[in-house]
């Protein structure tokens, strides 16, 4: 057995590393956006490309969305393979009708002659002190859109393989980047980075027995937090990060759920026409005889995101997540 | 220290030097469109090019009027007529290389054939039997686009993608008068100067979009002179002559391949027929706004000029008609076969590999598609 040394490192720098890695193995690679370049990205996850690779290959764009990702149709459509960076989750909606007009349809509407292999990374999520517009949650709207891939990763190994297998699909993917998470550390050996992660494929994070918390992205360490805390109130909570929201991975979830026997779904977008409503149907349709109570949802209110003084009381935090837990109809079991 | 407080030590002094990045005088369009057929000009035109323009035109002519045909009968759910647009749709497929690529709108079936797409495969998405029914690699023409001006950051990626790779292949976008006011018109020029892409921008200025005139769509003094605000030249043609469009197109496209930039062109031109089959134009023009463009049709133009210089007789304008007859008379049949149609194909290439929940709904359709058949047998 080998043994690699483990060093910290944080998501961005995995995510770097990814982004690194794929312009190295496939020149087809090009990663494109505002400030990719010579800044290396307000959040510095392309830091170091454009040296390493050129301008040709690490662009900072004119200041345009739809101009971006419309340029990287072409791009793919000749056989390049564009990572475009949106600077913000509410920044990327000008490009939302190349994204569902075209980037979703393309293969489609071709009959699979024009496949668009572009990744779209899209840092999102709140808690990070953003003033109105750098904090939406906004997978629900990608999700409704047949077509696109949609990924998130919670752990910085995660970070690395989800965005080498999203570089890699020959289908596009939305890869949703928490920004929350960009500084969080973790022992990952970049010199051995864990092998490409499968898209579509959802993972246990902690065994439990009482109930299942069904999660992704941000949530996924708050609800880790909370499992611990549940532990004094005698619940021993599961865990399941979805790692992607598109391909769904009914499989995992819902062996889980009959398991357990009861489910809350925790996200922080606006709980009304969100993911959590899809995600606590499907449990109901697949899981209706195995479950005690019905699948509760924590999601973030159904408000603008709110300014950042009194963001706290939006984003689900361990009460929430506790409380919701304590709903779901434990007396019937005595 | 405040300025205020610092206003005993401060010497104004002059900003940095400014000065215009380019000099727009040369990026600025001519004052009148230009024009071949019966000017000077058109003693340098090629005569075997003039011919081969009049017999696509005449072809065109006929694509255009048996496609209306067909949604009459029922064969076509709807089509955009470029009728009195054809010198447009014939030149730009004319003027490009094999190895370019031709991005066209939903009103440019023609341009499509005239590139070498097949007349049926053509009309797929107007029939409504899928969205795209040809492969875009096979003649390097994109998908007929419907989304205004979306189609147009796509030329100009695809354009720079090519140049990146060290290919030569030059992209040219079709866009209509009404497209220009959407934003992707502007993305896409910004970025075409700024990445000095080979690529062309054709605006087919047919004098609507769908019922609203130009005057409502923009304050500028022609949509040629957007041109100069991007840093790239604008250019002006008359549409319906279809010398002048074929040179100033070439031009363009020779411009880009030797590492010009783009170009925006304008053409002149006017949307003969209603904007599809199922408007009603006489709700917003007259006719004779109608008369006044027939009278300067791009097939009698480039007739009249070839007639008068002793290029074309009855016996070569007959035999254009002829081969548009035969086009038609190949397109009617092939279009009044039913087209294969399969619901499978439905869940086939949403993704290279079907989702568990595309497979599950798949299997659904095919149930009740089992049932559907079982009940008809009975
Ligand atoms: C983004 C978008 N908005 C609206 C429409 C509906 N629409 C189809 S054609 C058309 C008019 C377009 O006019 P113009 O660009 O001048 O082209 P023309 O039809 O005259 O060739 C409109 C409004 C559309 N296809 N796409």
């Amino acid at each position: 057995m080998t043994t690699v040394a483990l060093k910290p490192a944080t998501m961005a720098q995995a995510l770097t590393r990814a982004l690194r890695d794929a312009m190295a193995d496939d020149p087809s690679v090009h990663v494109m956006g505002e400030d990719v370049g010579t800044l290396g990205g307000v959040f510095r996850v392309t830091d170091g490309l454009a040296k390493e690779f050129g301008e040709d290959r690490c662009t900072d764009t004119p200041l345009a969305e739809a101009g971006i990702l419309g340029t990287a149709v072409g791009m793919a459509m000749y056989g390049l393979r564009p990572v475009v960076e949106m600077q913000f989750d509410a920044f990327a909606y000008p490009a939302f009708e190349q994204l569902i007009s075209h980037v979703a349809r393309m293969r489609n509407r071709t009959r699979g002659t024009m496949p668009l292999p572009i990744t779209i990374r899209v840092p999102y999520g709140g808690g990070i002190g953003g003033v109105e517009h750098h904090s939406d949650s906004s997978e629900a709207y990608y999700m409704a859109t047949p077509g696109l891939h949609v990924v998130t990763p919670a752990t910085v190994a995660d970070a690395y393989g989800l965005l080498r297998a999203s570089i890699a699909s020959d289908d596009p993917v939305v890869f949703l980047e928490p920004k929350r998470l960009y500084w969080s550390k973790d022992s990952w050996n970049p010199e051995d980075p864990q092998s490409v992660e499968p898209i579509g494929r959802a993972v246990v994070r902690r065994s439990g027995r009482s109930a299942t918390l069904i999660t992704y992205g941000p949530s996924v360490p708050v609800c880790l937090e909370a499992a611990e805390a549940a532990r004094e109130e005698g619940w021993d909570l599961e865990v399941v990060d979805l790692r992607s929201l598109v391909p769904f991975d009914d499989e995992t979830v819902c062996a889980s759920v009959r398991r357990t026997g009861r489910a809350v779904v925790v996200h922080e977008s606006g709980g009304f026409g969100g993911p959590g409503g899809e995600i606590a149907a499907r449990v109901t349709e697949r899981c209706f005889h195995h479950l005690e109570a019905p699948v509760l949802r924590v999601a973030g209110f159904d408000i603008p995101y709110p300014p950042p003084m009194l963001e706290r009381h939006h984003l689900p935090g361990v009460d929430r997540i506790l409380d919701a837990v304590g709903r779901l109809q434990w007396e019937a079991e005595s | 220290m405040t300025v205020m407080e610092q206003r005993g030590a401060y010497r104004p002094s002059p900003p940095p030097a400014w000065q215009p990045r380019t000099d727009p005088a040369p990026l600025l369009p001519d004052a009148e469109p230009y024009r071949v057929l019966g000017t000077e000009a058109a003693a340098k035109a090629d005569p075997g090019l003039l011919r081969r323009l009049y017999a696509e035109l005449v072809r065109g002519r006929r694509y255009n009027t048996q496609a209306t045909a067909l949604t009459k009968q029922g064969r076509l759910a709807v089509y955009p007529s470029s009728t009195g647009q054809e010198a447009c749709e014939v030149a730009a497929a004319l003027a490009l290389e094999e190895r370019d690529w031709l991005f066209p709108s939903y009103r440019d079936t023609l341009a499509a054939v005239a590139r070498g797409v097949d007349p049926v495969q053509a009309l797929t998405l107007l029939r409504g039997d899928w969205h795209t029914g040809y492969d875009p690699r096979e003649h390097r023409v994109a998908p007929l686009c419907t989304p205004l001006a979306t189609q147009l950051p796509h030329a100009v990626g695809l354009a720079h993608a090519a140049r990146l790779k060290g290919d030569d292949v030059v992209a040219l976008a079709l866009v209509g008068d009404g497209g220009t006011s959407e934003g992707d018109f502007h993305e896409a020029l910004n970025f075409a100067a700024v990445w000095q892409a080979p690529v062309v921008f054709l605006v087919q200025n047919n004098g609507f979009a769908i019922s609203v005139p130009l005057a409502k769509q923009t304050a500028a003094p022609s949509l040629a002179h957007k041109a100069v605000g991007y840093g790239m030249p604008g250019r002006l043609v008359d549409g319906n002559d279809a010398a002048a469009v074929h040179e100033v197109l070439t031009d363009a496209v020779r411009h880009a391949r030797a590492g010009g930039g783009p170009t925006l062109i304008e053409a002149i031109t006017y949307r003969i027929d209603a904007h599809t089959n199922a408007d009603d134009a006489t709700r917003y023009r007259g006719d004779s706004e109608v008369e006044t463009w027939r009278g300067h049709d791009p097939i009698a133009l480039l007739e009249h000029e070839l007639t008068e210089r002793g290029l074309l007789d009855e016996a070569g304008k007959q035999a254009a008609m002829d081969a548009a007859e035969a086009m038609a008379a190949d397109l009617r049949e092939r279009m009044n076969q039913d087209p294969r149609l399969d619901p499978r194909d439905l869940f086939a290439q949403v993704y290279a590999e079907p989702t568990q929940q595309l497979r599950e709904q798949q299997a659904q359709l095919q149930a009740e598609l089992d049932a559907e058949s079982e009940g008809s047998h009975r």
